[in-house]
């Protein structure tokens, strides 16, 4: 019959390998979660992790974010050695730290030191969710905290860049505390007179999005950053009704007065080293 | 007997025997003494036996009884002169925070603390003690004006969380309870906060940085309420009694984690046997605590509140710089 000339060819679909499903691939090509182009991915990563199609900005590791703002060399890491215990004896839980260790190639989910930005002398904490979804555990907390201390003592400007799915359960209420413990250090270093300043990265929400990430002189964030306090889903099922897609975005924080500003990566740089500029020349010290 | 829970069924039930047979021997002429009396020694047994070894699942629920006494329950009791402020002078005025001024023995305070319902209605108003960003504004501006009086704050935590719903988010929620925080942190005036039911997450935490935390025996403390750890860690909210025993949320299990500084104890059986009673055991751990704190200058006070904090977390130095595989 003629209808038999119209039969398609059987599709198979196909099930990306673990490897494509990464953020950027160790593979020669990288395709964007958000467009879906596929792109050379030593372009992209030339091109500070940003899509070249779309803009999307994709999620940065602690230490590439460092060489994306410091002064070459200037870095130096503390608290290195930090790792943490089994407060709560939870089942597996060091099992699961070892394994994102093997996999991140760092010991937890904060990276913090000391640095220079356009030869300004700061100290940052960068957290990196592709470790256990930067989630705050006493670690996480303890090290901001030092590095907080830290600033005090130098008395230089404190960066914070966020990227956590809030507290890390499998430390029950010791990691709810951290939320006190660095709010309560970065209070002490602001009354001061410190300069705190926060950027929000994707994603930034529950217990660090209701602490250290929203209490900057100066609140940023990356551009798409899913940043909120209760997750999406929780919050339809509450209040039965679907939320506008924005919601919870950077953008939907701008419009909603939470935000300085949204910054494009590749403004970062520059925005961050005047911010610091400004305060730290001139002023209202020396002019 | 009103609101019974489950693992309270077997001392319910030989209550009830006892008053049958109590009934019926005053009733007839046979005299069964004897066997009321042993079964009153064995009421008691059981009930120090039930009352005493409560499971974390247990004190959940008596945390959450529906009669248990609320913040102002406990104002009533144990302040006089009470005068409730409203508003936080930037978006509205959120039921499910109250606070105001009033005296402890004499002094003046200020009082905070969440506020449930006892009844659907009153709950639908106070939205079950979950506050919005408002509720937050409303307890750092009390606190504020306390601190500019030299008043000591009091705070009691009785919230199963911060409210996830779409305007707490548009209004800022995270900013609010960071804030919160933050603020306490700096606060010169002695700061107490006493834990009467659930201490949900950042909810909790927002009127919780104080110089010391007290939390009544079965009242309980957690970064997420069992459901939601059961439901996060294992995709079942069913498991939430299993979630309740290992997240160690109990009284007893914060303050060997450090957190809490004294567990007051509760009337056999729950605050809600004898809110009067109740209101007087968390009156003489605050009266001590209170004058301990009195002694503290304004920088001590927030040294101390400072140290108290950074001390609570587990962690160790690794030998080597890094302990994962290159």
């Amino acid at each position: 019959m003629l209808k038999d000339f119209f039969v398609k060819k059987k599709k198979y679909a196909s099930i990306p390998s673990e490897q494509a499903r990464q953020d950027v691939p160790e593979g020669i090509m990288s395709k964007c979660p958000n467009c879906k182009k596929i792109m050379y991915t030593k372009e992209l990563m030339k091109n500070d992790k940003i899509c070249m199609n779309c803009d999307y900005h994709y999620q940065m590791t602690a230490y590439e974010r460092i060489d994306s703002l410091l002064d070459e060399g200037s870095f130096i890491e503390l608290d290195k050695e930090m790792v943490s215990e089994n407060p709560l004896d939870f089942p597996d839980y060091l099992g699961k730290l070892k394994k994102d260790q093997d996999k991140t190639g760092i010991n937890e989910a904060v990276v913090t030191g000391e640095g220079t930005i356009e030869g300004n002398r700061i100290v940052l904490a960068i957290m990196d969710s592709s470790f256990r979804m930067g989630s705050m555990g006493s670690v996480v907390g303890e090290k901001i905290t030092r590095a907080v201390e830290k600033a005090m003592e130098l008395k230089v400007p404190f960066l914070i860049f966020t990227a956590s799915g809030g507290a890390r359960m499998q430390e029950g209420v010791l990691s709810l505390m951290q939320m006190a413990k660095t709010s309560s250090a970065l209070k002490l270093f602001s009354d001061q007179g410190g300069l705190i300043v926060s950027v929000m990265t994707h994603p930034t929400t529950g217990g660090v999005s209701a602490s250290f990430a929203s209490l900057g002189d100066f609140n940023f964030a990356e551009p798409g950053a899913l940043i909120g306090f209760a997750g999406r889903r929780i919050i339809e099922q509450t209040i039965r009704e679907e939320l506008p897609e924005d919601f919870q975005t950077a953008e939907f924080l701008l419009k909603h007065g939470q935000l300085d500003a949204v910054i494009h990566r590749q403004d970062l740089k520059d925005t961050l080293a005047n911010i610091v500029d400004i305060h730290m020349n001139g002023g209202a010290v020396n002019w | 007997m009103v609101g019974e829970l489950e693992f309270e069924k077997p001392v319910v039930e030989l209550k009830k025997k006892i008053t049958e047979l109590k009934e019926f021997t005053s009733d007839s002429n046979m005299d069964l003494t004897d066997e009321i009396s042993k079964l009153e020694t064995r009421l008691q047994k059981l009930e120090n036996e039930i009352y005493s070894h409560l499971k974390p699942w247990d004190r959940v629920q008596i945390a959450r009884h529906p009669e248990r006494p609320t913040t102002l329950d406990y104002i009533e009791r144990i302040f006089t002169n009470f005068f409730e402020c409203h508003g936080d002078r930037y978006y509205g005025d959120d039921a499910a925070i109250v606070g105001g001024i009033a005296k402890y023995h004499g002094l003046p305070v200020t009082v905070i603390g969440h506020q449930r319902g006892k009844d659907t209605k009153e709950n639908i108003r106070r939205n079950f003690g979950m506050p919005h960003p408002e509720g937050y504004r409303k307890a750092l501006r009390l606190m504020k004006q306390a601190e500019k009086f030299g008043r000591p704050i009091i705070c009691f935590i009785d919230t199963k969380g911060a409210y996830p719903g779409k305007a707490a988010e548009e209004r800022g929620q995270s900013e609010a309870i960071a804030k919160n925080i933050f603020e306490m942190a700096g606060l010169t005036v002695p700061v107490i906060c006493i834990v009467i039911g659930e201490g949900g997450s950042g909810g909790a935490l927002a009127l919780g940085v104080g110089n010391q935390i007290h939390m009544l025996e079965n009242s309980t403390y957690s970064v997420i309420s069992p459901e939601g750890a059961a439901a996060l860690l294992w995709k079942d909210a069913g498991l939430a009694k299993k979630a309740a025993e290992s997240m160690k949320i109990t009284a007893p299990d914060l303050k060997e984690l450090g957190v809490v500084d004294e567990i007051i104890p509760e009337v056999r059986g729950g605050a809600h046997k004898d809110v009067a009673e109740q209101a007087a055991s968390i009156d003489t751990v605050l009266l001590q605590s209170l004058k301990e704190l009195r002694k503290l200058n304004k920088d001590e006070l927030v040294q101390q509140r400072y140290q108290k904090y950074k001390k609570i977390g587990q962690f160790t130095i690794a030998e080597e710089e890094f302990i994962g595989v290159q």
